[in-house]
C-alpha cells in the first residue's frame, strides 16, 4: 500500500457509512448526543446550514440560527460519533455556497425563499 | 497527519506511521560489542540500487576476505538472508527473544502506552534569528529601517566591547536529529501494519522515524 492508501484507510476508520446528507441553506435539527454525568442525552440544535468546510473526515458545517435577538453559530464536524443524525426540515433557494451574508441581516431579511422539490 | 475519534467521540489528532515489517539484520553482543543491541532493517532498497556494504548487510557476500576467513575456519557472522534495507537503526536494550532474520512487526508495540519517535527534522536551510530562535524581531514603525527582522544588539558597549561565544544568531536550522518524548498510542494495527500516535512527529511528509516505548520516568 501506498503512503495515500494507508492515510485513507485510516480516516475511513472513522468516518460514517451513511454521512447525513443536507444542503447548503437547509434548515436542520442536529440531534448531538450529550453526556450528562453518566447519562447520555440527545440535545437538538436548530438553524440554517450556511456553510461546509473541509473534506474527508476534517468535513465539517456550520449551522446559523437566531436566539432571543443574538445570532448563535455552531461548527458540528459531519463524521462526529456526537452529531447522531441530521434532520433536514424546509430547503431553501440559495445561489452560493457560504450564506455568511446573512450575519449581516436581521429580522424578516434573514428569511430564505423556499425550495419546493 | 490525519485524525479520527475516540470512545467519547472526541477528535483526536494523530500521525500515521507504517511500522515495519523489519527485519533484525544483527544482534549487538556485550562479548563481541560490549554492549547489546538489536539491528532493524526496514523499508527494501533495490539490489540495483544498495551499495555492497548494504548488501553484505543482509546476505553473505564472496569476497576474498571471506573465503580465506572460511578456509582458516572462521565461523561467518549469520545474515538475515532478506532484501537489502533502505533504513536500518539499532535499538540498545536486551537481545533476549530476537534472532537474526527474524520478522518484527508492528504489534511489538502493543501496549507501549506511550512511545517516543527519533528522526531527522526538515531542514529549513540559513534561518534567520524569528524562526531559529524565536527572536521579536525590531518593531515595524517608529524609524525601524529595513532591519524588522533583524536581532538587536550582539556586542553589548565599551565593556566588554566584544560578542561573547554563544550568541544566538542566524544559521543552519533544521535537519538535525530530534526526539519527541511521550506521545500516546493511539492505536496499534498490526494487521495492516500501522499504527497511530497522538499529534506530529518530526521530520518530512513520508520521511522515516524510529518508534521506541518510552523512556520518560513516571
Amino acid at each position: 500500500m501506498n503512503k495515500q492508501q494507508i492515510l485513507k484507510q485510516v480516516a475511513e476508520s472513522s468516518m460514517k457509512a451513511e454521512p447525513p446528507q443536507f444542503e447548503i441553506g437547509d434548515t436542520v435539527d442536529v440531534h448531538t448526543k450529550i453526556l450528562e454525568g453518566d447519562k447520555e442525552r440527545i440535545q437538538v440544535f436548530t438553524g440554517t446550514v450556511i456553510a461546509r468546510a473541509g473534506s474527508g473526515i476534517e468535513e465539517t458545517f456550520t449551522v446559523r440560527r437566531i436566539v432571543a435577538g443574538e445570532g448563535v453559530e455552531r461548527k458540528f464536524p459531519i463524521h462526529s460519533p456526537r452529531v447522531d443524525k441530521v434532520e433536514v426540515k424546509r430547503s431553501s433557494v440559495v445561489r452560493r455556497a457560504k450564506l455568511y451574508f446573512l450575519r449581516d441581516r436581521v429580522g424578516k431579511a434573514v428569511r430564505l425563499k423556499e425550495r419546493r422539490r | 497527519m490525519t485524525q479520527v475519534y475516540d470512545e467519547a467521540g472526541c477528535v483526536v489528532p494523530v500521525t500515521v506511521i507504517e511500522a515495519g515489517p523489519c527485519h533484525v539484520l544483527q544482534l549487538r553482543t556485550v562479548e563481541r560489542d560490549g554492549y547489546e543491541a538489536v539491528q532493524l532493517g526496514f523499508s527494501d532498497r533495490s539490489r540495483e540500487k544498495a551499495s555492497r556494504a548494504d548488501r553484505g548487510r543482509v546476505g553473505g557476500l564472496a569476497s576474498k576476505r571471506s573465503k580465506k576467513l572460511a578456509a582458516a575456519g572462521a565461523e561467518a557472522v549469520p545474515k538475515a538472508d532478506c532484501e537489502p534495507k533502505a533504513f536500518v537503526r539499532e535499538l540498545r536494550g536486551s537481545t533476549d527473544g530476537y534472532e537474526v532474520g527474524q520478522e518484527v512487526k508492528a504489534d511489538v508495540l502493543d501496549g507501549a502506552g506511550t512511545v517516543d519517535v527519533v528522526a531527522l527534522s526538515k531542514g529549513r536551510g540559513y534561518a534567520g534569528v524569528m524562526k531559529r530562535h524565536n527572536f521579536s524581531g525590531q518593531r515595524a514603525t517608529h524609524g525601524v529601517k529595513k532591519v524588522h527582522r533583524h536581532a538587536g544588539g550582539t556586542g553589548c558597549s565599551a565593556y566588554p566591547s566584544r560578542t561573547f561565544k554563544g550568541r544566538r544568531m542566524s544559521g543552519r536550522y533544521g535537519g538535525g536529529q530530534v526526539t519527541v518524548r511521550n506521545l500516546d498510542l493511539v492505536r496499534v494495527d498490526a494487521e495492516a501494519g500501522v499504527i497511530l500516535v497522538r499529534g506530529g512527529v518530526p521530520g518530512p511528509n513520508g520521511g522515516y522515524v524510529v518508534v521506541r516505548p518510552t523512556n520518560m520516568l513516571r
